[in-house]
């Protein structure tokens, strides 16, 4: 034990006579670990950004989603179908709602292009009932929410996301002011409080309206294009799927489950999908940032072959006054390992504070793995070992007297 | 001379404190086709105490002499007793552990280790020997205050003259207590005032009972030791004693 200690400050000793080549092998290393950690930091953090915004919308919803409709085996196009419709949703609450559902929204969305004064933007327009709110979670920062009278009064009201909001009228309060969607002048009577989503439907930037007045005057159509659903609870949620399944099988009727004109997810099912498609994208980030970590490794054993032949002389005293060669591979070894090791450590400083930086620049949540601590120390050490057994073997395998001889 | 030289040699044998046992020793290099006899068949022995100096012209054979004596080679045939210990059998680690416990090796270049203090330098062989840190400190001092380094412990070697870097080379030669001190061309790269001070330091350690082995090719060098074997073409041209 005390042999390594020796052996170990021997070598920090070695490697600090050349700085410079020390500090260039080291970096290698660095950019290696750092990049590797970085980009599974950050793979991991939109995953669970990702599913945390799933999660926020409640764990115990399932949408119900028109599908791909075949008749006499042509196909008709993705989402296309208009076979979801409000006397579903009202069967669905009619049969369901005591025993396993406990709250039924249904809604018609489409994007369009919305106007107020000067300013314009292509927005999507959802047509809610109250019920919506509470199933999705939204919560109003002023004005109010679409309520069952609008509905039934087919009112042109609008209740507009905080990022449409700042889009259409900027600073100004919306409140009491109209926009223009369609042919119709929609007065806003809410604005909700934003949610920090992004990308496609993001509930920060959207025009909720009644869904009377979507499906009559804005949009023309009588078809629904989902229908959420708050199961009672998480135990339920199978049972649920199964019950609204069958019976919109029979309202549609249809006879098999492989004839459905509609699907129905689950938020679990959603976010095992999102979780999947996360995880293999983490995987193949960190796996071509690894790449950078081999060529690094590669940089390690370069340096070691070049020090061995650099300090042949050496080799061949020490082995004159009695050096064995396991001694010689493990004084070469601690060398390359210890290379490695503190450009092991460096990297995940690196990599550690480049993920935080770039995760709180595009609003990710920061994930800090213990698995990325573990992989910068054990990797690194492991490269050490890898491409330092090849230089050290060398060293223990020189000839004393042509080693002493070597010029 | 060279008579009185193997008589003794005879005599040593039947008292066994011989401390190097050279015989019918053989080294042949081959290159290829063509092979190059650097050692034909030598035998002497060395006694306890002894200080031979081995003498010859470049291509002699001393160097491959030297590197036998010193377990850095092997003989292609023959048989070398170090100390009651067949060393021409041996494996590599073996050769190593002989090197450590029963060589002390003084080399024309010092071959100190650059940039670390004279201290880690003698105390290196005693570190692959498994010693105790507080014993290798108490013996490097004890050593180096002997060759007149006590006052130098803690400089780097490149901080030292040839003459002071030599001395350290051969405290470190010492610190193990070695059979015999194999010195190869010692004052080679030292300016001659120097050159007498390291002879004179081979002189006492003579005294003390080390026995010392030196090669060399300059007579005034060689002229120190009390014995001198003259080696030429690979085989022992003269073997005679010297009076003081």
């Amino acid at each position: 034990m005390q042999d390594i200690i020796e052996t170990i400050i021997e070598g920090f000793q070695t490697l600090t006579l050349n700085k410079m080549r020390t500090g260039l092998a080291i970096l290698g290393i660095i950019i290696g670990i750092g990049s590797v950690i970085t980009l599974i930091s950050l793979g991991q953090g939109s995953q669970k950004s990702i599913e945390d915004q799933i999660q926020s919308l409640g764990s115990n919803l399932l949408t119900v989603s028109p599908a791909r409709q075949s008749s006499g085996g042509i196909m008709g196009a993705q989402g296309g179908s208009t076979s979801l419709t409000l006397s579903d949703a009202k069967k669905i609450e009619e049969k369901l709602s005591t025993t396993l559902i406990s709250k039924i929204s249904p809604e018609y969305s489409s994007r369009s292009q919305v106007i107020a004064g000067r300013n314009n933007t292509n927005v999507s327009i959802i047509g809610v009932y109250p019920q919506y709110a509470d199933i999705k979670k939204i919560t109003m920062s002023k004005g109010v929410f679409i309520t069952e009278r609008d509905n039934s009064s087919i009112s042109k009201v609008a209740v507009l996301g905080p990022t449409t909001a700042t889009d259409l009228f900027g600073e100004i309060d919306p409140i009491g002011k109209t926009i223009k969607a369609g042919n119709q002048t929609l007065k806003v009577i809410g604005v909700t409080v934003s949610k920090g989503g992004s990308g496609f439907n993001n509930p920060d930037d959207m025009i909720y309206v009644p869904l009377t007045t979507a499906q009559k005057q804005i949009f023309g159509k009588t078809n629904l294009t989902s229908i959420s659903i708050e199961a009672k609870s998480k135990e339920i949620m199978v049972q649920a799927q199964d019950e609204i399944g069958y019976l919109l099988l029979s309202e549609h009727k249809l006879t098999s489950p492989e004839e459905a004109d509609f699907t129905i997810m689950s938020q679990s099912d959603l976010l095992s999908t999102v979780s999947q498609v996360t995880g293999t994208l983490t995987a193949l980030l960190g796996g071509i940032a690894a790449i950078s970590l081999l060529v690094g490794g590669i940089g390690i054993m370069n340096i070691m072959l070049v020090t061995v032949t650099e300090r042949t002389r050496e080799i061949g005293l020490r082995k004159a006054l009695g050096a064995k060669k396991k001694t010689i591979i493990t004084q070469f070894l601690i060398e390359s390992i210890l290379l490695t090791f503190i450009g092991g450590i460096f990297g995940m400083i690196f990599g550690l504070t480049a993920s935080f930086v770039i995760s709180k620049i595009m609003n990710l949540s920061y994930v800090i793995s213990i698995s990325s601590i573990a992989l910068a120390i054990g990797v690194s050490s492991l490269i050490g070992i890898v491409f330092g057994l090849y230089p050290a073997r060398k060293a223990a395998n020189l000839q004393p007297i042509e080693a002493l001889r070597y010029e | 001379m060279g008579a009185l030289a193997v008589d003794k040699g005879e005599m040593s044998e039947f008292r066994g404190d011989n401390m190097i046992k050279v015989s019918k020793l053989s080294k042949i290099y081959s290159i290829g086709e063509v092979k190059t006899i650097a050692l034909d068949n030598v035998s002497f022995q060395i006694d306890k105490g002894e200080y031979v100096a081995i003498m010859g012209p470049s291509g002699s054979g001393k160097s491959t002499l030297m590197h036998i004596l010193g377990a850095l080679d092997q003989p292609t045939s023959g048989q070398y007793i170090l100390s009651g210990e067949n060393v021409s059998k041996l494996d590599e680690d073996q050769l190593a552990d002989i090197r450590n416990r029963k060589i002390g090796f003084v080399f024309q270049s010092y071959n100190l280790l650059p940039r670390t203090t004279t201290m880690q330098n003698v105390m290196l062989p005693m570190s692959y020997a498994g010693i105790e840190k507080e014993k290798k400190l108490e013996t490097a001092k004890k050593y180096l205050e002997m060759v007149g380094l006590g006052n130098r412990l803690l400089h780097t070697t490149n901080q030292l003259s040839g003459g002071q870097q030599q001395r350290v080379a051969i405290a470190r030669a010492l610190v193990m207590n070695p059979a015999i001190l194999l010195a190869d061309e010692p004052t080679g790269n030292i300016a001659s005032a120097q050159a007498e001070e390291i002879m004179s330091i081979f002189e006492k350690l003579n005294n003390q009972g080390h026995t010392i082995v030196m090669i060399t090719h300059e007579p005034d060098i060689a002229k120190h030791a009390k014995r001198i074997i003259h080696i030429r073409d690979g085989k022992i041209e003269k073997d005679e004693k010297i009076k003081h």
